[in-house]
């Protein structure tokens, strides 16, 4: 059994019929116990105070947004190589959930910031990107609108997609190349010195799982949606031709 | 409710916005997946009475 057998529309409805329900509770379960544990049962900073607590959001949210882009690449990549239908459906999916984790990231950032930093926005490399990175989500969910050929659609929105990539990097890896800016580095390192302390990482990584595994629910929520769209397009053009 | 301090506002406001955005996202799927299963559910019944 090879993973492409799953681009297959029909067997992918089965195994993600299956799955689906089991992904979502486990969601469920990560979201509310990490949120839970960080917002009631975790101290303040000694710099930040309680803002603290935003990290449980703000940074889950924003590494969902920069690795919902780097999924739909994946997808996008293998849509313009081996034209499998669901692969494209499933970048097409996967944007609106992008476009609000990024949303979120940004607003949390924001109200983060004000008084931390002292200001709502700064010019800074890695929030510019990341703003970037928005306008490119709804660039490209605009694009799957705009192109009434959904074949068309998928392959210009592919396009969109490996152009968009670089501001995907940009907003992860900014604060490395340019080592400026008001933002920090990353909360999570593999170097002791950089890594949040222990009373706030786990928490915030039982919440990074939980953002992604509702990223996986609501793509393959959202997958299954684009299937049955195209596939009621397809009985109605077959109606209209006779 | 632990004790937010002068954040208050801030930490609250923060899990608000976050809390309605994932909320309506969802809401959304929900209500597409509902309305594509019955559209197609609707256009197999009509496709099927076609061919008999």
């Amino acid at each position: 059994m090879s993973i492409w057998d799953y681009a297959n529309p029909v067997r992918f409805m089965r195994l993600t019929g299956r799955v689906l329900p089991v992904v979502a509770v486990f969601s469920a379960v990560f979201l509310v116990v990490s949120l839970v544990w960080g917002f009631f049962f975790t101290p303040d900073d000694y710099k930040q105070g309680s803002t603290v607590k935003i990290l449980y959001i703000h940074v889950p949210a924003a590494t969902m947004a920069v690795s919902a882009w780097f999924m739909m690449l994946a997808t996008s990549l293998v849509w313009l190589i081996r034209r499998h239908h669901v692969s494209a459906l499933s970048a097409k999916a996967a944007a609106p959930v992008g476009m609000v984790f990024t949303l979120i990231g940004l607003i949390t950032g924001a109200i983060w910031g004000q008084p931390m930093w002292g200001t709502w926005w700064a010019w800074d490399p890695r929030l510019t990107s990341f703003l970037i990175l928005f306008l490119f989500y709804l660039g490209y969910i605009a694009l799957w609108e705009a192109v009434e050929d959904p074949d068309t659609a998928a392959d210009l929105t592919s396009v969109l997609c490996i152009v968009g990539s670089v501001f995907a990097v940009l907003s992860r890896y900014a604060v490395n190349f340019w080592n400026q800016g008001l933002h920090q580095g990353a909360s999570l390192s593999l170097d002791k010195e950089e890594n949040v302390s222990d009373v706030f990482w786990v928490p915030l990584v039982l919440a990074i799982a939980g953002f992604g595994l509702l990223f996986l629910t609501l793509v393959l929520a959202r997958t299954r949606t684009e299937i049955r769209a195209r596939r009621t397009k397809a009985i109605i053009a077959r109606e209209r031709r006779g | 409710m632990p004790d937010l301090g002068k954040y208050a506002a801030t930490v609250l406001s923060a899990y608000a916005a976050t809390i309605v955005l994932l909320a309506a996202l969802v809401a959304l799927t929900i209500w597409q997946s509902r309305r594509a299963k019955r559209a197609l559910a609707q256009a197999e019944a009509r496709s099927g009475a076609d061919h008999g």
